[in-house]
């Protein structure tokens, strides 16, 4: 590998953006964005987990064997998920029930098994780890853009905050579930437009 | 939703309640593999086969295995596990029994274990507190809905291929404001159970 450390980290943070370029993990990225905190709290447990997954199976890539090794990435990704799910209801049980299904289902986002498969198997537990925070903080940062401009639209608000005052009358839609197509086909297309005219 | 009749699950589990257009379950495959009206019935049947199957076994793994042990705890490694060799063994069998309808779903079974929507029905049936035969309604409706909505949205994305669309709209974004106008359609069921 001739990248840097600080190239593996960027890498998932605008690069190789998991939600805008990759398309991966578009179930919990549309289903909890409808506030800018539940995209916020999401895109961190998924960083945790990623994080935890990436260096254990780093540090058990040469345990595992070649046949078998989708398998066991799951059952030590869904331990993760179990820990972190159990950590989130003890200390923000209020979060952890706002997020609901979609904390157990983190464990089939596609995103986790992904890097597992294409990063942590066959590099060092150090890389794995940067690899993971990367596209974790990159996955947590597309979530809370979403969930900010869904907030912002859909109930005048940002992290809880009134940002119009009384007068304000919200665009429904937006929290309701066609909102989350739409945001987020929208902010794809403005992405697309900018990088076009970079390039 | 304790005591609803089984018509009333199928018709909220299918219409009301789709699993992709208004739980968020299954939108990978729902957007990876809608680009054709062929291949999005051969995924919407696969699903409905494996999750209609999976709904049923993680029932009474649930039940007899891990509620009489106290391993409840368990349930997210469990059910994952489950999946995953269901939809081995199904891959398995099917090869034996059905070569044609074995060819036909071939590609798509593997795809399936990481298909959240049947993971999350097997979690929200368990969550509800259903009963075996709701269980099996339930599962069946919801495996209805996703093929549903997949061949549904396979039909229009066909026709977007001939439209000329915005150049930054190309591909997916307009795929999405495609799928958002079909939840708006879907909203539609909303008060119907």
């Amino acid at each position: 590998m001739s990248k840097t450390k600080l190239q593996i980290f960027t890498n998932g943070l605008y690069k190789e953006n998991a939600t805008f370029y990759q398309l991966l993990g578009m179930c919990p990225t549309l289903a909890v964005t409808t506030s800018a905190v539940n995209g916020l709290g999401m895109g961190l447990a998924t960083t945790a987990v990623l994080v935890l997954a990436n260096m254990a199976i780093s540090l058990l890539r040469n345990f595992i064997p070649n046949k078998i090794r989708i398998p066991s990435f799951i059952v030590v990704i869904a331990t993760f998920v179990t820990i972190i799910g159990m950590v989130m209801e003890g200390y923000l049980p209020a979060l952890y029930s706002a997020l609901g299904l979609f904390i157990p289902l983190i464990v089939v986002n596609c995103i986790i098994l992904g890097r597992a498969e294409a990063f942590a198997y066959s590099n060092n537990v150090i890389d794995s780890f940067l690899d993971g925070l990367g596209m974790g903080l990159g996955f947590a940062l597309s979530l809370t853009i979403l969930g900010s401009v869904r907030e912002i639209l859909g109930a005048g608000s940002i992290f809880g905050f009134s940002l119009f005052g009384a007068s304000f009358k919200p665009v429904l839609i937006m929290i309701l579930p066609p909102g989350a197509f739409l945001a987020l086909g929208i902010l794809m297309a403005i992405n697309n437009k900018y990088k076009s005219r970079k390039a | 939703m304790q005591n609803a009749s089984i018509f009333v699950i199928l018709v909220s589990s299918i219409l009301v309640n789709n699993f992709v257009l208004s739980r968020f379950l299954g939108v990978c495959p729902f957007l990876g593999v809608s680009k054709q009206v062929d291949t999005s019935i051969g995924m919407g049947m696969a699903v409905t086969f494996v999750m209609t199957i999976a709904g049923v076994i993680t029932y009474m793994v649930q039940y007899f295995i891990l509620v009489p042990l106290h391993l409840e705890y368990l349930q997210i490694v469990a059910f994952i596990l489950v999946i995953a060799s269901l939809v081995q063994f199904v891959e398995i069998v099917l090869q034996k029994i059905s070569p044609t309808l074995y060819q036909a779903l071939g590609v798509f079974l593997p795809l399936i274990t990481t298909n959240c929507a049947v993971l999350g029905l097997a979690i929200l049936n368990i969550d509800d507190k259903l009963n075996l035969v709701q269980t099996i309604f339930r599962s069946m409706g919801g495996a209805i809905g996703f093929a549903l909505a997949i061949v549904l949205f396979a039909g229009i994305r066909e026709k977007i291929e001939l439209s000329d669309v915005p150049e930054p709209f190309k591909g997916f974004p307009i795929a999405l404001i495609t799928a958002s106008l079909m939840s708006i359609a879907f909203l539609g069921f909303q008060g119907l159970v």
